[in-house]
């Protein structure tokens, strides 16, 4: 059924009588053209566009557990295109142009919000290397503007401008850039898919693969065997343990990044912004929570909670930029695991198995690659062939040397 | 008295003395020992907050910290504190609170119009419009909902209260002075274990405050009292109240914030406000007790109605009525004892609904058995309410309190921090707490599911034996005093079928019953998707107040059970804490140490300017008198460098001394070029390459004799390179003969720069530093100003004659003046990181902006110092295809081709005539200086084919300032390409 404000009239008029499930819960067939493993971001928004950009049929999506409750569900919802590298900035600006037009394509208000993403610089060093990822941004058609001390302190006069250990001299703003409501996204993207056919199949766990003569042949799963010509992967924090399934070591370790949310407060902060002297991040929901965060824990866990010194940690970098935040309530805390990858960039790729394709590696990013990443991966699986945008998102690249390292810190996931 | 509904006797208040403060504006009076929550009830007032959607008038739900309705912000000016429970902020002498999320004012709010066109707003109508068009989501939509969602609002102000931070470390960690922790901690606090009491309330005691029960034959507030005073003697027991221990971290480690001066006008001169504790626990109890549950029925979320636990509350540890006649509404035996404490305390109790249709009557009373409330009124606080009896008759009674229960959640959420799954206990139709918590801790009491003070004291006592016991630490049980053992009787009713209106769950998030039915019919039936869809548990309570009812409901409706439906995960902090308290003093310029170079008090007499670099303040340039513009004085300490001689303190490198028969291995083990050969008493420049074959760092090492090396790093990278080789040498090659040393600290080192170098130095060295005696990249020990051990290298970063000196760092100060001094001839300068900057720019020589995590010794070219006769970390994977691209960045030098046209560090570089697009971005600057030899900016850049583009033109294009300029392509090395100056 399709969403309006008529519709939420004539409800709201007829005590929302009316309103049908916003997917079915079908139970699995014993097989499909297309099998989709994690129901997260990624494996709703490529089962999406399977089934509508590349007409192919009889798709399904396996989730271990509820739709969305992976990393979809837990992450600090920043959407962007503020990166540097050729192999990156095409993608993510390919991303935040479906971002634009997302809701109106999945009659789903998404709540994305283009507030702009401003990124503090304290030195001048990091004021050069903003200019280099500045112009970078705006060759590859995406917007960006330079910010001096006091264009940053009209937006936001509050932060610490008198007092700072690490004054702050400026920052990189993307108008462009903001946030989106991640659940809505999750579920626009299922909503969509389950309307055009795609079978979304809840507490279904794959716990193995069949492969035969090195070829994908059907998944084991908790909710029995289910056959499939093609499969595509796409679950983030597990990863490296699907596809042992597979056979396959993977160049991602999997750690625990936190984030955090404040109680509800009136407007304070309108857009998002990142500290440059410490690592610490935050925007306000439109509900009225401060959502933050910072660095990972920086050890490898499969456990979907993080622990006091990066809490700590997080609070001080927020202290430090904005003063007042010390009367504002922590209300939750939260994990989700990250698979990071060995130079901070994802990874959407045919494997050794054939018919059995990979996308991971999306550190603490991947959010605002949704959409993007959802189009890349069913290009892949449809045509096995990369998206122009995505072309670098190789799996032998680290074989190669062609690595996508934004930030330069080589192959140490927890710094990336 | 303090208000007209504060009863005449009893309570733990101190009637002696009397604390005024205000409510928006209107004076108030109270007691010690009052809340906010209790002394306004006690003057009248129920009305004290908003909800959050419908703005809905609200007041106290609870007496707790789970209260999700009586929010205020608390004092005024930078101290306000907004979303303060009422129900635990102690009141002090002129206190100010202001009710909040209302306009214009609490009892007449204009967004209240929400409530009006409800049937508009129901869960996640959000997400089905404001969609068209596009462009009005940031315009218009999201503008509105964000103005009017929120609670209170923060200052904007710095908070001026500091925080602290501390670590303990115990036995035993109490989680709840209640009966059960009270009695696990007296038996291991006899048994002498290290013990820690923590409870979030200023009163120890739990609900024994709350209830008229006896526990050993005296009330029950009076054992607590008793247990409390000796606990408090024993030196090996820690109490802590107005302590929340908010989360269970791994390892045993539980966070804990104490408020040390909240219940105080401010905190007292040097005292914080909050702190944090992190508690090292070897075992722990959870004895944090139960959280009542209200009933869903239409208008249960007028003020007035409460939870008649809190309603007993206020009654006996407050001596206030929640009104003058009360009405209850139960489902369980325990909602009757507030029947019977409030008849007893002379109030009048005008109707006991109770759920359960059989069993005895309460004596005395209007007990209508088998009836429910099917509607309530009142505008701004109850007036009447409306039940159903159980033939389905309906009466209205005037009253002006309802308490409700509907049973008890035990307080398991600390449970639940490590993945802990609860379980359905349906004996007490509540989740307990199930497998999968912390190790080491476990639950006591009515966290445990004992609701009987008997149950509470038993279990108290039993988890403290078995921890000790699991401790190895003797223990005698202590005799349990003898306290009420009433099983559970509670027939679960979660919302009052059949009646009509809109019946609350989540009374801060406006989730109704509808909004549940609504999830159902969507299809977000888990518990998770209901939470998200409906917000349902998302409030500042977390879900203590309404989350089992909404799940509950949801049961219902799928047919499923409650277990089955299962539930979120509760998640640190247990109550919401201040950021402050988390940041402790890491703030403002105590955010990071500041780490101060040896010459900085020097520098600091000489009025130089200072730049952060890294943790360190670092000197950028010394002004001097007349000069206005920064580039003047760096302009002058370059070229007087260049013209006679320059000083830098560069103490800031890292500096490692590596020693051990293998330490010539190791080297040429980390470096990419070879070390091993390099003879004693000379240094060599070394690149450090990353695993993957990038550029780590680069700096000098130098062989002080044959098994002593001294190590150089940039200061950016200082703890890098350490950490790194020691990793190399703990992990990759246990069997060298190698030990490291950081000497970062150890050393004050200055750079002695320029034509003058060595005359100024051979008055400061005591031994021959002839050329012929100290060549160009020698090394060695010496002794300067008559005696004191120095370290002395001749390696330059600017291209001139130079030699780097080191001292022992407490003689830094001491060597930057005998320097200064001995320069004055030579009209020595002492130059900062500007001038050095623009030293090693003019030279060609690759720091931070090259240095950049991202490019090989082949793009900065350095490709020749990658050595092939031997294998070093980096140097196999430095061979990839994508990092060997003959056509592929090279650094270069930029300069524009109109001398007084500027450069822009940041810029990319574009062919003459080529479209400002990616597909012809050939590289960027790097760097960029204004070279005072020159007379024109200069840059250093990564350019694609740089080498075979030098002598060519392109353009240097900023699109972020809307500029561009034509430059020339030139080598890296803009001054003394040949190297004659630095033999000199
Ligand atoms: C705290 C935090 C903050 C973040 N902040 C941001 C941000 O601000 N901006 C941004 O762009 N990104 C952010 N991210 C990263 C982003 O959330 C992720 O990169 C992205 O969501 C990953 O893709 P996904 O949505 O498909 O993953 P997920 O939602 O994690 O989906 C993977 C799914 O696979 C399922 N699954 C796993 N194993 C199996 C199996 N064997 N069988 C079946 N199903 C399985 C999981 O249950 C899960 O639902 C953040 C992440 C976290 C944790």
């Amino acid at each position: 059924m399709r969403y309006s404000i008529w519709n939420v009239l004539a409800q709201g008029l007829t005590g929302h009588r009316g309103w049908k499930p916003v997917w079915r819960d079908p139970a699995p067939q014993a097989d499909y053209d297309i099998v989709i493993v994690g129901g997260g971001g990624h494996g709703l928004a490529t089962a999406y566009y399977l089934a509508r950009e590349f007409g192919a049929r009889r798709i399904a999506v396996l989730e271990k557990g509820w739709l969305g409750g992976g990393n979809v569900g837990r992450n600090t919802t920043i959407i962007r295109s503020n990166y540097l590298l050729p192999g990156n900035e095409p993608f993510y600006e390919f991303s935040m142009k479906l971002w634009e037009g997302l809701e109106q394509e999945l009659n789903y208000n998404a709540m994305v919000s283009q507030r702009g993403i401003i990124n503090l610089f304290h030195t001048d060093a990091q004021r050069d290397a903003f200019v280099r990822r500045g112009n970078a941004m705006i060759l590859h058609g995406a917007d960006a503007e330079l910010l001096d001390r006091e264009g940053v302190r009209r937006l936001y006069p509050f932060l610490d401008f008198d007092n700072a250990r690490f004054p702050i001299k400026g920052a990189l703003m993307q108008r462009r850039g903001g946030t989106a409501r991640h659940d809505a996204v999750a579920w626009g993207y299922a909503r969509a898919a389950d309307a055009l056919g795609v079978d979304l199949i809840q507490n279904c766990e794959v716990t193995g693969m069949r492969i035969e003569a090195g070829r994908i042949r059907g998944l084991e799963t908790t909710r029995g065997r289910i056959g499939a010509r093609k499969v595509g992967v796409a679950v983030a924090g597990w990863s490296s343990r699907v596809m042992a399934m597979a056979g396959l070591r993977l160049p991602i370790e999997s750690h625990v990044l936190q984030a955090f949310v404040t109680e509800g407060l009136k407007p304070f902060i309108d857009g998002v912004m990142t500290f440059g002297a410490g690592h610490f991040y935050v925007s306000q929901s439109d509900k009225g929570g401060l959502v933050f965060g910072g660095d990972i824990d920086g050890y490898n866990s499969y456990a979907q909670r993080g622990n006091l010194p990066v809490i700590e940690d997080v609070a001080e970098g927020g202290m430090a930029l904005i003063p007042a935040l010390g009367r504002a309530r922590l209300l939750r805390s939260w994990g989700g695991v990250m698979d990071m990858s060995m130079d901070g960039s994802p990874i959407i790729d045919r494997t050794p198995v054939e018919g059995l394709y990979l996308n991971a590696g999306w550190c603490y990013g991947g959010f605002k690659a949704t959409p993007a990443s959802g189009f890349c991966f069913a290009h892949l699986i449809a045509r096995d062939a990369p998206h122009p945008t995505a072309a670098a998102y190789r799996l032998d690249r680290f074989r190669r040397g062609l690595m996508i390292d934004e930030k330069g810190q080589g192959a140490t996931p927890n710094l990336h | 008295m303090s208000g007209p509904f504060r009863l005449p006797s009893g309570g733990l208040i101190d009637r002696g003395r009397t604390l005024r403060f205000t409510f928006d504006g209107r004076a108030f009076a109270g007691h010690p020992g009052d809340t906010l929550a209790s002394a306004l009830l006690a003057g009248g007032v129920r009305l004290m907050g908003r909800s959050f959607k419908y703005h809905r008038p609200r007041g106290p739900l609870s007496a707790g910290s789970e209260e999700p309705n009586a929010l205020v912000t608390l004092r005024s000016g930078a101290r306000a504190e907004p979303n303060t429970r009422a129900t635990v902020a102690e009141i002090y002498d002129g206190l100010q609170a202001t009710s909040q999320n209302r306009w214009p004012s609490l009892r007449f709010d204009l967004m209240a119009v929400n409530d009006l066109i409800h049937p508009f707003l129901a869960a996640g109508f959000y997400y089905k419009t404001f969609m068209w068009p596009a462009r009005f989501w940031e315009r218009l939509y999201e503008p509105l909902i964000r103005r009017a969602a929120g609670l209170g609002r923060l200052s904007g102000e710095a908070d001026p209260d500091g925080y602290d931070k501390g670590f303990r470390h115990c036995d035993l960690l109490v989680i709840g002075a209640g009966p059960a922790g009270l009695m696990a901690a007296l038996t291991a606090g006899r048994a002498g274990a290290r013990v820690i009491l923590a409870d979030e309330d200023f009163l120890p005691g739990g609900r024994l405050n709350a209830e008229r029960l006896e526990v050993a034959d005296m009330p029950g507030a009076d054992w607590a009292a008793a247990v409390v005073a000796e606990l408090a003697a024993l030196p090996n027991l820690r109490l802590m109240p107005r302590t929340t221990v908010i989360g269970a971290f791994d390892h045993g480690i539980y966070g804990a914030v104490e408020r040390v001066a909240d219940h105080l006008p401010e905190p007292p001169p040097g005292r914080p406000r909050q702190v944090l504790w992190r508690i090292y626990a070897r075992r722990a109890v959870l004895a944090a007790g139960a959280t009542e549950r209200p009933i869903a029925f239409p208008g249960n979320d007028r003020p007035g109605v409460m939870l008649a636990g809190a309603m007993r509350a206020y009654a006996n540890r407050w001596a206030v009525a929640a009104g003058r006649r009360v009405a209850l509404f139960v489902n369980n035996e325990d909602g009757l004892r507030t029947a019977a404490d409030l008849a007893e305390r002379g109030v009048e109790v005008v109707a006991v609904i109770d759920a359960r249709p059989e069993g005895a009557r309460l004596p005395g009373l209007r007990h209508l058995r088998g009836a429910e409330v099917v509607a309530t009124a009142g505008r701004l606080g109850l007036r009447s309410v409306t039940l159903r009896h159980s033939d389905g008759r309906r009466e209205t009674i005037a009253a002006d309190a309802l308490g409700v229960s509907g049973g008890w959640n035990p307080n398991l959420q600390l449970t639940v921090h490590h993945r802990g799954r609860p379980r359905w206990d349906e004996a007490i139709a509540a989740f307990v707490p199930g497998p999968g918590g912390p190790p080491g801790l476990a639950a006591a009491g009515a966290a445990a599911g004992l609701m009987s003070t008997h149950g509470a004291l038993a279990s108290g006592r039993a988890r403290a034996l078995e921890a000790l016991a699991d401790l190895g630490i003797a223990a005698r049980a202590a005799d349990l005093p003898r306290a009420e053992d009433a099983p559970v009787s509670l027939r679960p009713v979660w919302h009052v079928a059949g009646a009509r209106g809109r019946a609350w769950i989540d009374q801060q998030n406006d989730v109704t019953v509808k909004d549940i039915a609504l999830a159902h019919a969507e299809n977000f039936t888990g518990a998770e998707h209901l939470k998200r869809y409906t917000t349902l548990g998302m409030a500042t309570d977390q879900g203590r107040t309404g989350n089992v009812i909404g799940l509950a409901v949801m049961a219902g409706l799928t047919g499923r059970s409650i277990a089955e439906t299962g539930t979120t995960a509760a998640r640190p902090p247990y109550t919401p804490v201040a950021i402050g308290a988390l940041a402790g003093r890491s703030r403002g310029k105590a955010f990071r140490p500041v780490r101060l170079t040896p010459s900085h008090r020097w520098a600091e007499e000489q009025g130089a300017v200072f730049v952060e670099a890294g943790l360190w303040l670092r000197t950028q340039y010394i002004p001097r008198p007349g000069e206005t513009h920064w580039r003047q004085s760096v302009d002058r300490e370059v070229l007087a460098t260049r013209a006679s001689v320059g000083i830098c303190d560069v103490s800031t490198l890292g500096k490692i001394d590596i020693q051990g028969a293998d330490a010539g291995a190791f080297l040429d083990r980390v470096y990419a070029n070879t070390f091993s050969t390099l003879p004693v008493g000379r240094c060599r420049y070394g690149i450090m390459l990353r695993e993957d074959g990038i550029v780590f760092d680069d700096g000098t090492t130098a062989r002080l004799a044959e098994d002593e090396w001294v190590m150089t790093t940039t200061t950016a990278n200082a703890v890098a390179v350490f950490r790194h080789l020691e990793f190399c040498r703990q992990c990759l090659w246990p069997a060298l003969d190698v030990q490291l040393i950081s000497t970062t600290e150890a050393w004050a080192q200055y750079s002695v720069a320029g034509p003058n170098a060595r005359r100024l130095l051979e008055r400061i060295v005591d031994q021959d530093i002839s050329d012929a005696a100290f060549p160009y990249m020698a090394a060695g020990r010496v002794t300067v100003c008559g005696g004191l051990r120095a370290r002395l290298f001749r390696i330059s970063f600017s291209g001139e004659l130079a030699y780097e000196i080191a001292v022992p760092a407490r003689y830094g100060d001491g060597l930057i003046r005998a320097l200064v001094e001995a320069g004055r001839d030579f009209d020595a300068v002492v130059y900062g990181t500007e001038a050095l900057g623009v030293l090693r720019v003019e030279k060609g020589h690759v720091a931070g902006g090259e240095l950049n995590g991202q490019m090989t010794a082949l793009n900065m070219g350095l490709g020749r110092m990658v050595s092939r006769k031997k294998d070093a970390i980096g140097v196999v994977l430095s061979g990839r295809e994508g990092l060997t691209d003959p056509g592929g960045h090279r650094l270069v030098g930029v300069r524009p081709v109109d001398p007084s046209a500027g450069l822009t560090a940041g810029s990319h570089l574009l062919e003459p005539g080529a479209a400002k697009v990616a597909e012809n971005d050939l590289g960027w600057l790097t760097s960029k200086v204004y070279s005072p030899h020159l007379g024109h900016d200069i840059a250093l850049a990564y350019l694609r084919g740089g080498e075979a583009r030098i002598g060519s033109r392109m353009r240097a294009v900023n699109l972020l300032a809307g500029t561009e300029t034509e430059v020339e392509i030139t080598s890296p090395h803009f001054i003394d390409p040949q190297g004659e100056r630095l033999r000199g």
